[in-house]
């Protein structure tokens, strides 16, 4: 099919039927990039981090800043706390 | 102290069981130094411990309410004082207290779990804050 162009400018002899598989091989090229495409965006979506919106409402504890630490730290005073108060414990 | 006294003292014989007597003082119930008032209110299940480290009123009269305000009051004062004393919050040396006030709880005594909900001891552990000790 090369050496016809190298003769003269004559569109290379297509039959009907070579142009439809030529339009198959397009079709298929494009389902291709559409499918990479669509594979592309999948594994975009995948990479994404997800925020869903809690169907709770939101609860601020506020005791939530007394650290574990501290109240380790506080255990003992508090033993001794509770032998020296005996009547308001 | 008299003479007679130090002397036998001095003697291990005898300071041996002065010494177990003094020791069997100290675990002496806490319970055992309530007002009575107060004593029944707990073991009745009119008053219970909260997890903040305060009393909460959970049934009877007036009066319940005034003992219980009467002994927050003083509570929050001790707190005020031990919590300056450890470098802490009223809040935080409160909460620890709290933690230790729900795990001494005699069974049948009323305690705040940590959903707020009021709840009866029962033989086992109580429900506590994670963070307890």
């Amino acid at each position: 099919m090369t050496s016809s162009r190298l003769t003269a400018f004559v569109p290379p002899a297509t039959s009907f039927d070579e142009q439809a598989s030529e339009a198959a091989v397009y079709s298929g090229r494009r389902a291709l990039t559409a499918l990479a495409m669509a594979m592309a965006a999948a594994t975009g979506l995948c990479g994404c981090i997800s925020v869903n919106a809690p169907d709770k409402p939101i609860v601020i504890e506020l005791n939530i800043n007394i650290k574990q630490e501290v109240i380790y730290r506080l255990a003992e005073d508090v033993k001794q706390n509770i032998e020296a108060n005996p009547d308001i414990f | 102290m008299t003479k007679t006294a130090r002397i036998l003292i001095r003697s291990w014989s005898l300071a041996a069981p002065a010494a177990a007597l003094a020791l069997a003082g100290l675990s002496v119930p806490a319970w055992a130094d309530r007002d009575p008032a107060y004593a029944a209110a707990r073991s009745s299940g009119q008053v219970g411990e909260k997890t903040d480290g305060y009393l909460g009123v959970i049934g009877g009269g007036g009066d319940v309410r005034a003992l219980a305000d009467k002994i927050n009051i003083q509570r929050r004062a001790n707190y005020t004082e031990r919590a300056a004393s450890q470098n802490a919050t009223v809040e935080e040396y409160a909460f620890t207290q709290g933690c230790m006030l729900i795990q001494r709880t005699a069974p049948g005594e009323k305690y705040q779990a940590p959903d707020g909900s009021w709840q009866t001891r029962g033989a086992g552990a109580p429900q506590r804050d994670p963070r307890c000790p």
